[in-house]
């Protein structure tokens, strides 16, 4: 018989091998899981209540958060630039250079870094607590599918309400720069901002903005997952609330390298 | 008496299994119309998996649940769904919402599945709160409310669309003997009030006591024993003496 105060030993392979083959069950599952709202999403009922309810949660409540990051980043880009491009003689190009910099990259993926960190911690925290206590099932048993009611409705008002987080993180970070650029007396607001609208293309924003659709749905399918799959507590609710942002973190960087390279692929490095 | 065509609820050698451990082990269980059943055993034993198994929320590996003759375990979800919205469940914390106010709360299944104006809604909500006396707490979030005060919601929760069958787990758990005694009074006040057929899972004897028609122990999987109150508190088994000294 196995004596009980002996501890099991797993050699490093046999440790490796199952956590891999673990990874990649939960990639699966993850998947499944976030496909299910395509089949979903056009299917009634449709739950127009809720999904209102989640863009005034999960966006208002992050506009305090991200109108301090956004000015700041605006800020510390203009300050942190000058200098370099002063020193090459292309001062004139800073306007250029931090509205693309902004609305091609670091707006779209630091609003979703940071909702990420909001929101999708606190899908998972609130749809995790009610699977512990039980509102998960008592959802089911009044015939109500609580896929369409708790994971549609959020991941939807994430992918709305990214975009326009988006747009406005963007609109402050530029301002941010413009403000950086004023006080040291680079540049006037006219100046500052023909520059800028002269620089954005149509395709430099398309781009930004697809992808914060897509950042939002991993950010909701993600938490809402976690969430959903919560179990041992209390203490699992906090386990999903942290894996929900480190996992959406991830991703969102994961899939901003591939939208990246697809971009250039289709579209040509210049775009 | 009991014949094939009064039984609502019929369970049959149902087995479930969590990995490697077997919670049910072929356990039967047939309930008629109109009837109370109280199915008594320790923590852990797997009596809220049978009551979980019966409502759709687990499926058991073997046997048969007809619920009004329809088999549930493999229903389709649309199916299971209009099959549910005649059963009525108590949840052992009640599982208020806990982002919807007890209003909501009592709201939401009626908006859900009636066409019932907003003043039927309304006047629906206030007589449950009525029935259970807690009118007072109608704009209350349910982190205001005390454990006795969210089983009273609960209950008026899974009967607000007046259900035929209502399965209760642990409808006394965690309350004060006094409250205890209040909630299996007003289960079984609502039951006659409105000829609800029931199972309740507990391990609180002086619930069973007030509610039960019928109790059932259930241990090792199965139910080892079954009689009246007064049938089981005269009973000569063992581990049924040792159940009801303990509780005594």
């Amino acid at each position: 018989m196995k004596d009980p105060r002996q501890r099991p030993e797993i050699s490093f392979i046999r440790f490796t091998r199952e956590r891999f083959r673990a990874s990649m069950e939960e990639v699966y599952k993850i998947t499944m899981f976030g496909l299910r709202f395509f089949r979903y999403v056009f299917r009634p009922p449709y739950e127009f209540a809720e999904v209102r309810k989640h863009l005034d949660n999960l966006g208002s409540k992050s506009i305090p958060l991200l109108t301090i990051v956004g000015l700041i980043m605006g800020l510390i880009l203009a300050l942190q630039s000058r200098p370099t491009l002063d020193r090459f003689g292309a001062g004139g190009f800073l306007p250029a250079m931090i509205s693309l910099t902004i609305v091609r990259e670091l707006g779209p993926v630091i609003t979703a870094l940071i909702v990420a960190g909001r929101v999708s911690s606190g899908i998972g925290a609130e749809v995790g607590s009610m699977r512990v206590t039980e509102q998960i099932d008592a959802l089911e048993v009044s015939a109500v599918d609580p896929y369409n009611f708790l994971v549609v409705t959020r991941v939807l008002a994430c992918m709305i309400i990214l975009p326009l987080l988006t747009a406005y993180v963007d609109f402050l970070a530029i301002f941010g720069g413009f403000l950086a650029e004023y006080i040291n007396g680079n540049s006037s607001f006219m100046l500052y901002f023909t520059e800028v609208v002269q620089s954005l293309q149509f395709y430099d924003i398309l781009p930004g903005v697809g992808k914060t659709i897509a950042f939002g749905y991993i950010i909701g399918v993600i938490g809402a997952y976690q969430g959903f799959n919560t179990s041992r507590g209390t203490e699992g609710v906090g386990r999903a609330a942290t894996s929900a942002v480190v996992l959406a973190s991830l991703n969102i960087i994961f899939l901003d390298m591939v939208i990246i390279q697809l971009t250039f692929l289709f579209l040509g490095p210049g775009v | 008496m009991t014949t094939e065509s009064n039984i609502l609820i019929d369970v049959e050698q149902v087995w479930k299994a969590f990995d490697d451990h077997e919670v049910l082990k072929g356990i039967t269980l047939r309930v008629q119309e109109g009837s109370s059943d109280v199915i008594l055993g320790r923590s852990g034993i797997g009596k809220s998996v049978l009551l979980k198994s019966i409502v759709g929320l687990l499926t058991p590996e073997r046997g048969s649940i007809h619920i009004t003759g329809k088999q549930v375990i493999g229903m389709k979800t649309r199916e299971l769904n209009i099959l549910r919205k005649s059963i009525g469940y108590v949840f052992q914390y009640a599982a208020l919402y806990d982002s919807l106010t007890v209003r909501e709360n009592l709201e939401f299944p009626l908006r859900k599945h009636s066409d019932a104006s907003e003043e039927e809604i309304t006047d629906r909500v206030l007589e449950q709160l009525r029935l259970v006396g807690l009118e007072d707490a109608i704009d209350k979030m349910p982190s205001e409310l005390s454990g006795g005060m969210k089983k009273r919601i609960g209950l008026a929760r899974a009967i607000i669309k007046r259900p035929k069958i209502v399965l209760y787990d642990e409808p006394t758990a965690g309350l004060d003997p006094i409250t205890a005694r209040e909630i299996s009074q007003l289960i079984l006040n609502l039951e006659e009030q409105f000829g609800i057929t029931s199972i309740t899972v507990t391990h609180d004897l002086e619930c069973a006591r007030i509610i039960a028609n019928q109790i059932y122990i259930l241990d090792d999987g199965v139910f080892q024993h079954s009689g009246t109150y007064e049938e089981l508190k005269a009973s000569s088994d063992p581990y049924t003496r040792a159940f009801f000294q303990v509780a005594a």
